[in-house]
């Protein structure tokens, strides 16, 4: 009775979908997208925000329906019996929704017992489960006490109670930190290669793209190219070149530069070099006249390279994203904008940040990264003046923010993680609030909420309620309202977390004018290559400080591997394993 | 195939209880649950036994004794003995006046100062003045200060005197409620109340969370079938509903000893009755609405407030105008206070249990089927 | 301070533009007080008027049929049977197909010819005591009147002792006005109570309370920020349901509107500071909007509105102290029905201002208290 799986688990033919926005215009969210996804295969849904991956995700899992197009899944019509589907596959959502009120063990029994697995079965799984997540220690705290990378490893673990037909991931590894990234791709890898599962994975690390067997890159609701990730690296061939740095210019500088060179599709930093990826192969004239050291390097092409040269044809040239502030801020380069001493941060018994100190320079780009669950948050929230310290001293722009008057916070602003304007007012609503949240008034305000708009091309939204915008423009707009008062500190938690390939080249290239300006920046990031970007980073882990310095620095605590300039992703996990199977470690992954 | 059959029906069984054991978790693990569910009926109940009346008693008065003859007293003395006053003698009308506007004193009684001579002549007056902006209060004082006058009459009458006047003795008797005891019928309101707030108000939060949270999207790509959702949203708060209702049964029959007279099982099977439809609004306009704030302020207005003012819990029905009256049937609260009054006061009257108790089935019936209609595995 | 004030300012307009922009939300601090008001305004009475009773004549005499007629041109009485026997009595009540079963004996009309104080018998449905009771009293009045006048007819000599009766501020004694004036208190409280509560539960659960704090706000001027907007409502609402009352109920105005309004705006900053405590305690809109309930209750229950003060015992007497509740309602009934002036009002505009004393810097604290 049940339908036999055919060779293709899903098969996706000329598919619409559209939705009304409230303000009555019609988004046309999938646009005539077809594929397959062959039985036992890994295909990858790769595209910016808006592309219509989710809602390619959810048509497939019966959770809407489509306009027009068919749509078959494990052998059935999924319009026809989404149920039949249903029982079938299986589904994480991109934001898995987990009980946080109940335990790491209660939710994996709800969901064992909603795909009705029998107790030896559950026998035979659970170890597996734990053993692949890394969980088992956790099994009594609550999902909503647990870190990110931890939450997504457990919303794997539900989806994967039963071995499903067909299972389907929706950016799984969205602000999860790349060991548990990498922990994450392993199972999933060794699921489709050792127990034929089909998987289809849509995300925006276009390096987890690589992995896959079949990519689809899709833009504005429909498919730009797809094949294997070959095919799409191939795109590139022979326009990816590395310039080294001249000494003393950080590598942002030249990248920077580079990228608003007419004639380059993409560069960004790496190494300490310069990567960038030229409109037309050999074409590396265009880069003599930038300050490089020396000649151009070729370099083999990565899936990265291929998407952009993709997207590049549709999209056009990317932003460039230069700011210009209205007063750039005089730098003294050797003023402390941030200076953190022996912080120490407890929850009961439980320890987030240990003994952290570092000091931030005026005009810098300093980083924060390490695991999920490594204290970054925690220390975020105590420099921000959201929780206080349980002991040692911090000062941010010469105050403590905790017990310091209002008026110090005025010298700061302050991105969430998550977007958190106010979703029913407008975007003008929003930044007039926070104009005068910060005390601007009159002209003066006016002048300001203009400079925002202009410097985010926010015009054409002012009316939109902001809850409304589109992905990049909610992060464009969070970081208008904070940078208003032109502060002298700007905070980003995670501000790139799950934005695509060109909405991060382009954060970044407003941070880096804000900093040449004289801004200073924290960030914390779980993309590697961003380290790249800032002039210092320190990695924290389990709340302890485990290296702190340059780019270079960090990059030199790991071993060259085949002659290679090591990248920063290996340096942070040679750093991180290190200290875990040091003398002194401690346990890892506990919440941020 | 039998077997596929079990397999299948067990499958269903397994499903909804992980549902309602991941619910009842939840459930422990919030306090405004507990707070609904346990706090606020043990809360009224101490209220109500504490001696929150509704009931008009000792209803302070002023008496104005302007003639010091024997009749005079005895006039006045009718309402030093009632039960329904608390007399306070004093001297000027003007100082009685100034407690009646302080409202130190409820109403005036005065004897004007040729009271005892005009009893003779049969045309002597008592007057009474009322402070009229609590008029329920006011009217009901009327009453007994009739009665309280005709007690002077009658003790006079069985010493031979025979004074003219109240010429037709009401006696009355109520019945289920002998004494008059407001807690009597505040109960059954108060089981009307928790009921409502546990089955509609609750359920309508927790449902429209999952939706808001999103968690309702991993759930729907598993076996799992819309009508087992409901159904595990449904157990929880229905068991929680029933422990409110014990709780406030033994509290009423412990605490202010008010009578159970009808059958416990009826009582348990009418409440349930009430909390089926309670929960199938609760489902119904979360899953319309599936935001917390509306779907609170929501309920509210259809559910709650309705329970309170229109269900004959606190104003009887029958003296409301007859548009309200035929308003007051679409909300089921009415059916429900109707024959909780009954079970609690009157007994097991069958003419009274039946017909409400059909009209909550069918409301039930009707809502739940709404409800898993609204309930699709969709998003967006 | 300028600074501060335009800070405030800008939050004020925030909420105000977060709670009035959208059509339903706007619509829906607007429709329920008015039908609530309106819907309640005639439920919430205990004027009877259609009284469903029975009558049971074993004196089957002039006088009596004369005694039931005047019950059915009462206005206020429906008969829904004439019954033969005693036994149908028990019938009737206990399926609520009556309120009261008038049973007027044998020797009816000879009694009222002697004067000797004939007895009718009442049998009442206790089930509502409170209705109960008040459909006695007017059955109770109306056999009075009746028996005078029949007397008079008759030229009997008149009752020896006549009790008259003024009502002041409510001549016709109805409950209407006493109920709409309270619902002002009532309605506005739970409003503006939920209102305050749900605002910071939502800037919690959504995220935006942290980009708030971060900014120059101080815990204090966010409380104000948050406070003001929610009493503007509550006085709009009020200002509806008291336009309800006096154009569409026609209760006449007594007193003076900035009276009226200095008690309101007392009463809603009181209320306010309450909500702001439990938003100040509560980590999700769920519990604020529980929360809000059962302390709405007590308030509710203990306002003397439906049960009277001083019929409490000692110690619930006490906590009514602490009621803002009950000092609106007592306000809205002085001025509107009474006229009061503020000499009269002082006793309660002190206490209400007692408790906004008490429940704003507490709720401030606690507002700091849980930041930390």
């Amino acid at each position: 009775m049940i339908a036999p799986t055919p060779t293709s688990p899903v098969s996706v033919r000329d598919i619409y979908k559209a939705f009304r926005r409230k303000t009555g215009e019609t988004v046309k969210a999938l646009d005539g997208v077809s594929f397959e996804a062959k039985a036992a295969t890994l295909t990858a849904l790769v595209g910016p925000d808006g592309a219509g991956k989710t809602t390619l995700l959810r048509l497939i899992s019966g959770l809407m329906a489509s306009d027009a197009g068919e749509l078959e899944v494990v052998g059935v019509k999924v319009a026809a019996d989404p149920q039949a589907v249903q029982d079938r596959i299986g589904y994480m959502p991109q934001k898995f929704g987990l009980y946080e009120d109940l335990s790491v063990q209660e939710n994996l029994d709800l969901y064992t017992d909603l795909h009705g697995i029998s107790a030896e079965d559950r026998k035979a799984i659970y170890p597996r489960l734990m053993e692949m997540t890394q969980l088992g220690r956790f099994r009594e705290r609550l999902a909503g006490k647990l870190s990110g990378g931890m939450k997504q490893k457990l919303g794997l673990a539900c989806t994967l109670v039963r071995s499903p037909e067909l299972l389907l991931l929706d950016e799984p590894t969205v602000g999860v930190d790349p060991l548990s990234r990498r922990e994450l791709w392993e199972i999933v890898l060794k699921l489709v290669r050792e127990e034929g599962l089909t998987v289809v994975v849509s995300t925006a690390y276009l390096d987890e793209a690589e992995r896959c067997d079949h990519a689809v890159v899709m833009h504005a609701g429909k498919v730009l190219a797809q094949g294997s990730p070959e095919d799409v690296t191939a795109e590139a061939k022979g326009r990816t070149f590395i310039l080294a740095v001249p000494d003393g210019m950080p590598a942002r500088s030249l990248q920077a530069r580079l990228f608003q060179q007419h004639g380059v599709i993409d560069a960004v930093p790496e190494a300490g070099q310069v990567r960038v990826v030229l409109a037309s192969a050999g074409d590396t004239a265009s880069l003599a006249p930038n300050g490089a050291k020396d000649a151009p390097r070729p370099v083999p092409p990565r899936f990265e390279d291929g998407f952009m040269v993709l997207f590049h044809a549709v999209a056009g040239q990317a932003h460039r994203n230069a700011m210009t502030l209205d007063r750039p801020q005089s730098v003294d380069p050797n003023a402390i904008a941030v200076e953190v001493h022996d912080l120490v941060r407890t929850f009961g018994d439980f320890t987030a940040v240990d003994h952290v100190s570092f000091k931030v320079r005026k005009g810098e780009i300093y980083g924060l990264l390490g695991p999920n669950g490594a204290g970054k948050s925690t220390t975020f929230r105590m420099l921000c003046g959201l929780l206080p310290a349980s002991n040692g001293t911090l000062r941010v722009a010469g105050a403590d923010l905790r017990t310091s008057r209002a008026e110090a916070r005025q010298k700061l602003g302050y991105v969430a993680q998550q977007f958190s304007l106010y979703g029913q007012l407008s975007v003008d609503e929003n930044l007039d609030f926070f104009a005068s949240a910060y005390g601007l008034r009159g002209r003066r305000k006016a002048d300001r909420v203009a400079w925002a708009k202009r410097q985010f091309e926010l015009d054409q939204f002012s009316r939109l309620p902001s809850g409304q915008l589109p992905g990049g423009f909610k992060q464009r707009l969070a970081m208008a309202a904070a940078l208003l008062h032109e502060p002298e500190i700007l905070f980003l938690d995670e501000a790139t977390s799950g934005a695509d390939p060109m909405a991060r080249r382009e954060f970044w290239g407003r941070i880096t004018s804000l900093s040449e300006q004289g801004v200073t920046v924290i960030v914390t990031t779980h993309f590697m290559e961003e380290a790249e970007y800032c002039d210092r980073i320190v990695i924290l882990d389990a709340g302890r400080n485990l290296a702190e310095g340059t780019p270079a620095e960090i990059r030199s605590h790991a071993a060259a591997t085949g002659g290679e300039e090591p990248t920063m992703e290996d340096a942070f996990i040679a750093i991180v394993e290190k200290s875990r199977n040091g003398p002194a470690a401690q346990t890892a992954g506990n919440a941020a | 195939m039998i077997a596929a059959i079990h397999f299948r029906a067990s499958g269903r069984l397994r499903r909804i209880a992980a549902l309602i054991r991941k619910e009842t978790y939840q459930v422990f693990r919030d306090p405004s649950s507990i707070a609904v569910g346990i706090v606020m009926p043990m809360m009224l109940l101490v209220l109500f036994s504490y001696g929150l009346s509704f009931d008009v008693k000792s209803v302070p008065v002023a008496i104005v004794l302007e003639d010091s003859s024997a009749d005079a007293r005895g006039a006045a003395s009718g309402f030093e003995l009632s039960e329904y006053f608390a007399a306070v003698p004093v001297k000027t009308m003007a100082e009685a006046q100034r407690l009646l506007l302080g409202k130190t004193v409820d109403a005036i009684v005065r004897i004007p100062p040729d009271f005892a001579r005009r009893v003779e002549l049969g045309d002597a007056e008592i007057q009474i003045l009322v402070h009229g902006t609590d008029a329920n209060t006011a009217r009901i004082s009327l009453a007994y200060a009739q009665g309280a006058i005709g007690v002077w009459m009658a003790r006079e009458a069985a010493q031979g005197r025979i004074i003219a006047g109240a010429p037709i003795g009401i006696e009355s008797r109520m019945w289920f409620n002998d004494a008059n005891e407001s807690s009597y019928f505040l109960v059954p309101g108060l089981i009307v109340l928790v009921m409502t707030l546990i089955g509609a108000l609750l359920t309508a939060l927790v449902v429209a969370r999952e939706w808001e949270r999103g968690t309702f999207e991993a759930l729907f790509v598993t076996p799992v079938r819309p009508g087992e959702i409901l159904l595990g949203k449904t157990v929880p708060y229905f068991v929680l509903g029933l422990v409110g209702l014990a709780l406030s049964v033994a509290g009423a029959k412990l605490l202010f000893q008010v009578p159970l007279r009808g059958s416990l099982t009826i009582l348990t099977i009418v409440s349930m009755l009430y909390l089926v439809v309670a929960l199938g609004i609760g489902l119904l306009i979360s899953s319309l609405t599936k935001s917390q704030f509306i779907a609170s302020q929501l309920t509210m207005v259809v559910t709650f407030l309705p329970a309170m003012m229109l269900s004959g819990f606190m104003f009887d029905i029958r003296s409301m105008p007859l548009v309200i009256q035929g308003i007051t049937h679409i909300f089921p609260a009415r059916y429900f206070v109707s024959l909780l009054q009954t079970l609690f006061l009157a007994g097991d009257v069958w003419a009274v249990i039946l017909p409400n108790a059909a009209v909550l089935a069918g409301m039930g019936a009707l809502l739940m089927s709404l409800a898993v209609r609204a309930t699709r595995k969709k998003i967006g | 301070m300028l600074d501060s004030l335009l800070r405030i300012f800008a939050l004020i307009r925030k909420e105000l533009l977060a709670i009035l922009k959208d059509p339903k939300s706007r619509a829906s601090l607007i429709v329920p007080p008015i039908m609530q008001c309106l819907v309640f305004g005639y439920a919430a009475t205990y004027d009877l008027d259609n009284v469903p009773y029975a009558v049971l004549d074993h004196d089957r005499s002039a006088a009596s049929r004369a005694l039931v007629a005047e019950l059915d041109g009462s206005g206020v009485f429906t008969r829904v049977a004439t019954l033969r026997r005693t036994g149908e009595i028990a019938d009737y009540i206990d399926a609520k197909r009556a309120l009261l079963v008038l049973t007027i004996d044998r020797g009816f009309e000879r009694g009222l010819y002697a004067g000797t104080v004939p007895k009718v018998q009442v049998i009442a449905d206790g089930r509502n005591s409170n209705t109960a009771g008040t459909a006695l009293g007017y059955i109770n009045a109306i056999a009075v009147a009746f028996g005078n006048e029949w007397r008079e007819r008759q030229g009997l000599a008149g009752p020896a002792v006549q009790v008259t009766v003024r009502a002041w501020y409510n001549p016709n004694l109805e409950t209407r006005w006493n109920m709409i004036p309270s619902m002002i208190g009532m309605i506005t409280m739970m409003m503006t109570m939920m209102l305050t509560a749900m605002s910071v539960a939502r800037e919690r659960e959504e995220g935006t309370f942290d980009q708030l704090l971060v900014t120059p706000f101080r815990p204090t001027e966010i409380m104000i920020g948050k406070a003001l907007p929610a009493m503007m409502v509550g006085v709009m609402q009020s200002t509806l349901i008291l336009l309800v009352a006096q154009l569409w109920f026609q209760i006449p105005f007594a007193g003076t509107y900035p009276m009226l309004y200095m008690g309101l705006v007392l009463f809603v900053t009181a209320s306010v500071g309450i909500g702001l405590f439990i938003s100040s305690i509560a980590a999700n809109m769920q519990q604020a909007m529980i929360g809000s309930f059962v302390l709405v209750m007590p308030f509710m229950l203990l306002s003397g509105l439906t049960a009277p003060v001083g019929n409490m015992p000692a110690a619930l007497q006490y906590f009514t102290l602490i009621n803002p509740l009950r000092y609106a309602i007592s306000i809205t009934h002085q001025v509107y029905l009474e006229g009061a002036g503020i000499a009269q009002l002082l006793p309660e505009l002190l206490a209400l201002v007692a408790i906004a004393a008490v429940t704003l810097p507490f709720a401030a604290w606690m507002f700091r208290h849980r930041l930390a």
